[in-house]
This record gives C-alpha cells, sequence and structure tokens, in this order.
C-alpha cells in the first residue's frame, strides 16, 4: 500500500472515532451523572435477537438483570419480561456537538434502562460516561498539544533563526523544562489554588499544566529544523533578494517545520491523552460527578472494586483505539515526510 | 463547671481504614500444661470455653504504635497494643458495655456519691514478677494527676475543679475522694492502666517520665498488669508480646490466662493490604474492615469467618462552618454563612439527604441510617422518641421556602436555588480523600441537592489538612467527617457537645456559647456529669439529642457496623461493638485444634 493510502485509512479511522466522541450526547443512551439508585454495580446487559423460547425477532431486545437467588451480588437474566430496543429515540436532552440542543439518542429503552457496559457505584450508566468521559480527555489532549506546538514552534523557530544568546538562553531553559517533576508540581500548584475550583476550571487548568511542560521536546526539533533551513541555497538567495525575516519565516521556513510539526502531534496528543487520564485519576482532574477517562479508572484504586467488577476496567480499553489511529498516523506522516526526501534527492542528484 | 478531656481520649476521628498483620511460625511441638494459679493469689475466674495453652496469633495494625507509654498515648494503634499490655481497676466489659471488676475485685460507693472505696485482689504480680499493691495505685494516681506529666488522662480526674484524692487504707483498700458526685461512676476506672512504681518512680522524679516506653525500650525496663508483655520490636515491621506468666485471671479450670504464648502485631498501612494478608492467611484476624471488602472476602471464606457484629458507635455526619470568624471572614464565606446559620435552611438539607441511599449504597446495607449521634449499637443511650422523617424534597422545598429562598428555571429545565439576595446557592463539602465511604456519600448528597437547585461541589482532601481548615484556619464551607465514641457514655463526647471542646466541630473551643441552643446543650451535658445514677443522666442526655436534632447543626447520616473476620480455628471470638472489637477478650482467645493449626 502507498504511503499516502495508508495516511488516508488512519486519517478516517481518527476522524470517525473523534466524530463518536463529540456526538456523546446521541451515541450515548443516558445523561453521564444520572445516578440509577437502585441498580449500582450492574453487569453489563446483553442485547438479544434470540428470546428464551429460541424465537428469532427482528428488534433486538434485552432481558432486565434481577439478583438470583440466594445472592448478594449475581445477577441473571429475568427472562419473563422482554424490553426491545429502540433506535433514534427520545431521551435526556443534550446540546448535540455542544450546539444544538436535542433530546435524540441512537438508542434507548422504554422503562427498563439497558446497561450496554454495566453501571457504577452509583447507577450510573458505564457507557454514556465512557463517551463523555472521552469529550474532557481528548479535549485535553488536543488543547495540550495544541498549545505546545506552537510555543515550541515559537521558541524553535526563534532559538534557530536569530541564534547567538537567544539560541543559548532558550535551549538552557528546555532543558531546565525537560528536567522538571511536573507531577510533583502539579500537586504544589493544586495546592495554591483555591479549594473548590469548578469543572471548567479544573479543566483549563488541566490543559494548561500539560501545555506548558511539553514544549521543550518540540522546540529542540523544530529548532534543529530551522537551523539547516535557513543554510539552504534557495533561503539565502531569497534573503538576497532582499526578503524580510517575517517574510522568510512565513514563506520558507515555516514549512520546513510542517512535518515535524505534524508527526509530533501525532505522537503528543495520545501522550497528552494519557497524561490527563494519570492527573484525574490521581483526583487532580475534572471534579464528580463529571467524569474523565482518568477519573473513570480511579475507582480501581480499591481492591474491592479491582477485584468484584471486572466492567470498571472498560475505561481502560476506550483508548486503545486512539492511540493505535495515532501511532499509526504519525508512522504514516514520517515514511512520507521520508519519502519526500528521498524524491527530492533524486529530483536534485539524478544519480 | 468545665471539664475538658482530650479529644484522643474521648472521641475519635475514624479513617475507615485500618488494620493488618502477618506471621512467621510457631514452633513447639509439645502442649504445655497451662499453669495453675497459685492459691494464695486471689486471681479473676472467667466463663468460657476451656482453651489449650500455645501459638501466636497475628494481627494487623494500621500503624506503629507511638508508644507504648500509657500516661502519653493518644493515637488508636498505641491504645490498641497497651490494652493487651495493661490493666486497670475496674473495667467495662465490652460486650455487655457494664463494669466489671478488675485488679479491684470489689468497691463500694457512699451514698453522698463523693467517696469511692476499692478493695485490691491479693497475691497480684506484675509482668515481672514484682508484687502489687496499694502503693503502686497511689503512685500510678499521683503521676496522672501531676501537671507536669501531661498525661491523656488527667482531665479525667478533675471533678468538680478539683483532682481525685486518693488514700491508702491498708496495702489492700484505697478511697477516692470526689469533690462532687460524678455521673460516670466507676467506669472512670476502665482504662487508667496502673503503674509499676517500682520501675517508674526514678524517672519520675528525675521527670522523664513522659519520654519513657516506647516501642524500643528493652524487656526488662518495662512491666505491665495486662495479659502480655514485651518481647520484640522491629521498627517498621512488627511488635511481639508475650504471654504474661504472672497474669491475674484464669479460667473455670483453674488454669491461668492467656491461652495464647504470642501476640504478634505487623504494621500493615493500607486497608486493602491488610484485606490481601488476611486473605492469604498471614494474619488470623482483621477488624474495621469496609462494606466492600467485606464482601470481597466473605465470597471465598477459605478457612476464616466474616461476622457482622452489628452497628457501632462510629457517627457520620455533614455539618457547615457555623464560627464566628469576624473581619478574617471573606466576603463569600459571610454570604454563606447567612445561609448556614439559618436552622431552616440546615433542615431542608436534612430533609433532602437520602440516607437509606447512603447505607444501602455506601455500607452495601451493613449499617444504619442516623438522625441523631447515638448509634442504634448503643442501645443504653440512645433517645427512641427522635423523629426518623422519611426523605422528602417537598418538605425541604418548604423549609427554604419558608426562610426565603427561591429558585430560577432556565431554559433547559434545569432550577437554581436563590438566596433572598438574589444569588445561587452553591458551596462546597469537604471529605477526606482517604475514605472512599465518605466521598462516595458526600457524591450522593451532592446529587440529592441538586434536585433542590443547590450547586454543590466535592473536594477530597487529604485528612490532615482538612482537619487543619476545619479546626485551625476555618476557611471551608461544609465538612463530611465521621466520629467514633471510645466508649457508649455520653461523656466520651463531652469534646464534642460542649461549646468549649475542641471538638464542637461547627465551631470548636467557644468562649461563650454561640446560640440558645449550644448553651442549653452545656448546661445540660454539664449536669447529667454531676448526676448520679442511670435514669436521670439518660433523660438529660436524651434532651440533648433531642435539641441536636431540631437545630440540626450536624446533619446526622449513618452508622457502619462493625465488620469482622477471623480464622475459623480461633476459639472464644465475642466481637464487639466498642473497640477493641476482637481482642477485648484477648485472654480467653485460643487455637481450637491445639498448637500444630497455629503453626504455619
Amino acid at each position: 500500500m502507498t504511503v499516502p493510502r495508508k495516511l488516508t485509512r488512519w486519517l478516517i479511522v481518527l476522524i470517525a472515532l473523534h466524530c463518536v466522541i463529540a456526538a456523546a450526547g446521541f451515541f450515548a443512551p443516558y445523561d453521564p451523572v444520572e445516578q440509577d439508585r437502585g441498580r449500582p454495580y450492574l453487569p453489563p446487559m446483553r442485547p438479544h435477537l434470540i428470546d428464551a423460547q429460541s424465537h428469532f425477532h427482528l428488534r433486538p431486545f434485552f432481558y432486565p438483570l434481577r439478583l438470583r437467588q440466594g445472592s448478594f451480588d449475581q445477577f441473571e437474566e429475568d427472562t419473563a419480561k422482554a424490553v426491545p430496543l429502540h433506535f433514534f429515540t427520545r431521551g435526556a436532552a443534550y446540546p448535540f456537538l455542544g450546539l444544538v440542543p436535542t433530546r435524540l439518542h441512537l438508542f434507548g429503552t422504554t422503562g427498563d434502562r439497558i446497561y450496554l457496559l454495566g453501571s457504577d457505584a452509583y447507577g450510573r450508566d458505564q457507557l454514556s460516561r465512557i463517551l463523555y468521559g472521552g469529550q474532557v480527555s481528548l479535549l485535553a489532549g488536543l488543547l495540550g498539544a495544541g498549545i505546545t506546538l506552537s510555543l515550541g514552534a515559537l521558541i524553535g523557530i526563534t532559538a534557530g533563526y536569530y541564534a547567538g544568546w537567544r539560541d543559548e538562553l532558550l535551549m538552557r531553559i528546555a532543558e531546565l523544562f525537560l528536567a522538571l517533576p511536573w507531577l510533583y508540581l502539579l500537586f504544589a500548584l493544586r495546592a495554591f489554588l483555591p479549594l473548590a475550583v469548578s469543572p471548567l476550571e479544573a479543566f483549563l487548568l488541566v490543559v494548561i499544566v500539560i501545555g506548558m511542560v511539553g514544549w521543550a521536546r518540540p522546540a529542540r526539533l523544530v529548532r534543529g529544523v530551522v537551523l539547516s533551513a535557513k543554510e539552504r541555497d534557495f533561503i539565502r538567495a531569497a534573503r538576497g533578494f532582499g526578503a524580510s525575516d517575517f517574510y522568510l519565516l512565513r514563506r520558507h521556513i515555516l514549512p520546513e517545520t510542517a512535518s515535524v510539526l505534524l508527526t509530533q502531534a501525532a505522537i503528543l496528543i495520545p501522550q497528552f491523552v494519557l497524561a490527563e487520564m494519570t492527573l484525574s485519576f490521581l483526583g487532580l482532574g475534572v471534579p464528580e460527578p463529571m467524569s474523565s477517562w482518568g477519573n473513570l479508572l480511579a475507582t480501581l484504586q480499591q481492591y474491592s472494586v479491582l477485584v468484584s467488577y471486572w466492567w470498571m476496567c472498560l475505561p481502560a480499553l476506550a483508548i486503545v483505539p486512539f492511540f493505535l489511529g495515532y501511532l499509526g498516523l504519525a508512522s504514516a506522516l514520517q515514511q512520507r515526510s521520508a519519502a519526500y526526501k528521498i524524491e527530492e534527492k533524486s529530483i536534485w542528484n539524478p544519480s | 463547671m468545665r471539664k475538658e478531656r482530650p479529644s484522643s481520649r474521648r472521641c475519635r476521628f475514624t479513617l475507615g481504614l485500618l488494620l493488618a498483620c502477618a506471621s512467621i511460625a510457631a514452633p513447639a511441638k509439645v502442649f504445655p500444661r497451662p499453669q495453675e494459679t497459685n492459691a494464695k493469689e486471689e486471681s479473676l475466674t472467667l466463663s468460657g470455653e476451656i482453651g489449650h495453652s500455645g501459638g501466636r496469633l497475628v494481627i494487623s495494625l494500621r500503624a506503629e504504635p507511638k508508644t507504648l507509654n500509657p500516661l502519653t498515648a493518644a493515637d488508636a494503634p498505641s491504645r490498641e497494643v497497651i490494652g493487651a499490655m495493661q490493666a486497670d481497676l475496674v473495667h467495662i466489659n465490652r460486650a455487655t458495655q457494664l463494669t466489671e471488676p478488675a485488679l479491684a475485685k470489689s468497691w463500694k460507693i457512699s451514698a453522698d456519691g463523693l467517696q469511692y472505696t476499692l478493695t485490691l485482689r491479693q497475691g497480684l504480680r506484675f509482668s515481672d514478677g514484682h508484687p502489687l499493691d496499694a502503693d503502686d495505685v497511689l503512685f500510678t494516681f499521683r503521676v496522672y494527676l501531676d501537671e507536669n506529666v501531661h498525661a491523656t488522662q488527667r482531665d479525667l480526674l478533675i471533678v468538680g475543679g478539683k483532682p481525685i484524692a486518693v488514700r491508702k487504707l491498708d496495702a489492700q483498700t484505697l478511697v477516692f475522694q470526689f469533690a462532687k458526685p460524678y455521673g460516670v461512676e466507676e467506669r472512670l476506672f476502665d482504662g487508667l492502666a496502673i503503674l509499676p512504681r517500682h520501675l517508674l518512680e526514678k524517672p519520675y522524679q528525675e521527670g522523664k517520665l513522659g519520654q519513657l516506653w516506647t516501642p524500643s525500650t528493652p524487656p526488662t525496663d518495662w512491666a505491665g498488669l495486662g495479659p502480655f508483655r514485651l518481647k520484640e520490636y522491629v521498627a517498621g515491621q512488627k511488635l511481639v508480646l508475650e504471654r504474661n506468666p504472672y497474669y491475674w485471671k484464669a479460667d473455670t479450670k483453674g488454669n491461668r490466662l492467656p491461652y495464647l504464648d504470642e501476640l504478634v502485631f505487623l504494621f500493615v498501612p493500607s486497608a486493602d493490604a491488610q484485606v490481601l494478608r488476611f486473605q492469604s492467611g498471614e494474619t488470623d484476624l482483621i477488624t474495621r474492615l469496609g462494606a466492600e471488602n467485606f464482601s470481597v472476602l466473605g465470597r471465598q471464606q477459605r478457612g476464616y469467618t466474616m461476622a457482622d457484629a452489628g452497628p457501632g458507635l462510629e457517627y457520620n455526619f455533614l455539618f457547615f462552618n457555623l464560627n464566628n470568624l469576624g473581619e478574617n471572614s471573606s466576603a463569600d464565606l459571610m454570604r454563606k454563612q447567612k445561609w448556614f446559620r439559618d436552622v431552616k435552611f440546615r433542615q431542608a438539607i436534612s430533609a433532602a439527604v437520602d440516607r437509606e441511599d447512603i447505607v444501602r449504597l455506601v455500607y452495601q446495607g451493613r449499617g444504619s441510617a442516623l438522625w441523631g449521634p447515638v448509634t442504634p449499637g448503643n442501645r443504653r443511650w440512645l433517645d427512641v422518641s427522635i423523629p426518623h422523617p422519611p426523605r422528602s424534597i417537598d418538605r425541604a422545598r418548604a423549609f427554604l421556602r419558608e426562610a426565603g429562598f427561591s429558585w430560577s428555571t432556565a431554559p433547559n429545565g434545569e432550577s437554581t436555588l436563590l438566596d433572598a439576595g438574589g444569588k445561587t446557592v452553591e458551596f462546597s463539602i469537604l471529605t477526606s480523600s482517604s475514605n472512599a465511604d465518605r466521598t462516595k456519600m458526600a457524591t450522593l448528597i451532592q446529587d440529592d441537592l441538586k434536585q433542590l437547585g443547590m450547586h454543590v461541589q466535592v473536594v477530597p482532601l487529604e485528612f490532615r489538612s482538612l482537619i487543619d481548615r476545619v479546626t485551625q484556619t476555618k476557611e471551608y464551607d461544609a465538612c463530611l467527617l465521621g466520629l467514633a465514641s471510645f466508649d457508649a457514655d455520653p461523656n466520651s463526647d463531652l469534646n464534642v457537645w460542649l461549646s468549649s471542646g475542641g471538638t464542637h466541630l461547627w465551631n470548636p473551643s467557644q468562649t461563650h456559647p454561640a446560640t440558645s441552643w449550644e448553651a442549653e446543650i452545656d448546661r445540660l451535658m454539664e449536669q447529667q456529669l454531676a448526676t448520679p445514677g442511670y435514669d436521670q443522666r439518660k433523660k438529660l442526655y436524651d434532651r440533648v439529642q433531642e435539641i441536636l436534632a431540631e437545630n440540626q447543626p450536624m446533619i446526622f447520616l449513618a452508622s457502619p457496623d462493625i465488620l469482622v473476620g477471623a480464622k475459623n480455628s480461633i476459639a472464644n471470638l465475642h466481637p464487639s461493638v466498642l473497640e477493641p472489637y476482637l481482642l477485648w477478650n484477648v485472654e480467653q482467645l485460643y487455637f481450637r485444634n491445639g498448637v500444630e493449626n497455629a503453626s504455619r
């Protein structure tokens, strides 16, 4: 398969995944903070097409769970009552893509609630929480990577292009940032902030912290690219024609760094999603009742949850397709830039 | 008269997590005959199954005991270890919650309630073989009452502003003289360890008593009257106690107790690690279990049995910052305190909280909902007439409406509670981040109050900084905590209810009671302290419970059951709801199938 096709394939996968998370309200059957206190820690339910009497139904249905006789935590399906699944139903209100208020959901039921991925300690739907939690984790990763790359590009270009004392100073600062124990720094920072922060403040804090600490590595890479680029013949020529620094940077040097920045983005985004998860796991992310992939996993810190309710581990699986997608994209991007280099070489040195 | 006792003795913040332990191997292949008691010795005979001698019992402890000195011990691990090493004159039976003779074989209280005459058992010896007499008791009380020693028990012994006077009538008889009648009566003597004069007199005169008896003290420098004595201490790992060969209790066949050769306390800091150690058989007993770990252990009972001993004395509650901070207060807190001070607001919150759901979801049904500080586990002092109104959002709304609150409805249908000034009602609840149960309660309350249109944030905070905020800086809105009474008697919570008390959490250490109902509670608590006789005191304490239920300075939530587990081979176990839940009769515990079974 050629490199561009590989790239397109990974891009389509990623865009599809992000659309699912962005439209979490549509794919999630319920409000992620709604508690169903009668049914804590309910195991995942299976949708059926064939009922207990071996009859086939076109419309999927499920059997509600009930406690097995004489047990206090074992559930079984109550086959007496089949609850049909409805598609494109109306349920809890939510703003579609954060903008259009609507009540339309991909699927839902009337009466008994369906828990495709089980429920948590408060009877909240785990599937809805994973989908909504993805919004927080992915957005934090994307915004964090955006901040990091802008900062990195700015600092890298300044250092590489102007060289001299600016380069020295910026690169020493970069080294300092690389050496900082940022997790402990964050704990300290959190202690200084007011006690109760709103979910939005907590989210912005996480994004800014993630974004601020990672710029050093891309800055160094960009600086390297700029250093070699500014000595290229066509740039010297442009400068000889009287081009300004700004024109040179915008027109010739920035495009040179694009492939490095894109590859870095594909590597950094999953890293930053993981960073958000780490912070939330340790209780520094968005507060209850909001969910993020990290604080969904935080309940696993309790031994009893870890050994009793396996479906509480599912949020850990949610990140797998995203990581695969981004890392596949990164390698395709790398291959592409390597291919370009070979092409360039073969044009200019036809030997 | 205002009497204060340190919170450590009275009342304890419970962290939820606790004990654990492990064992190595108990050799001993032969059954040693339990030593028979000496005829001249007036030992105390205990009924119960007759056991075999030998074996080592391993228990986990949540932290290292800071000290083995009964004068300075304030932390729970120290108290638990000291409990197995020391003895008192009169002891509260943890199962019946009544007093019984201990080192004193009998006592008499004069008609005016001012003079107690105690008679010691004859022929008793300390764990190093030195005999015990009335001089040791005199010395002990001199030390406890000495201001320079700073004994944690000192305040207990000041009655009516005057220290108790102790006199010796003869080698076996002592008279305790009180300035005023004391409602606690002989329960006073429980937990007051009698100290060896022959070892401690010299350090006492040199003023070094407070620093004495750390866990690393050589066993020869230590002596006590409890069932076990110090054997070995390995810092960071374990504390090993061995059988006290001079112990003064015997079984009905005349065998000297305790049956066990050794008692090992392992230091295991996390609750989950304690569960794993117990599950793998490294430890023999487990207490202070959370409901979730209890059901994990209960699912696969391999060689051990789990038991629900019923409701304990721990009560969990939500309280608001009612401190009068004057100029130090932020404008934001001042505005919120206007709501918090309104009893209608607190009543509304109490009506909106679903206590049954807390019991079901947090304790998996192994607990009880609370409407007052006295739990159903404390049958003697519970005021059964306190109403238990079911949860009602309508009633809560009515309270809020009466207090001048109103609601605004957003376009998406969400309603928001507004105060009389039109400001949104929002506040945060602090909980201890190390206590998953309380964080869970706060999350449930958050959802309950959302239905009233209140915006509540849950802030889990490290325990020490939480206590610091509540008692020192007083920068908080509301807080969810739990207290566990040390004893079933209301005096064990004096520090919580007196407005001058350091654990009067919503507004601690006041110089004058801030409200009339707090003044009334002060008066009632002091009156019951000086009133002899259970019936009279019960009436007074019932009134205190009623005032608390009416004014809701604390919104009482729920009380967990005492959940314990033990290996099947251990006999004579009678879980109690008072601390130490399983070890209170440690001298009677034995391994059912002899020593072989106990060695691993």
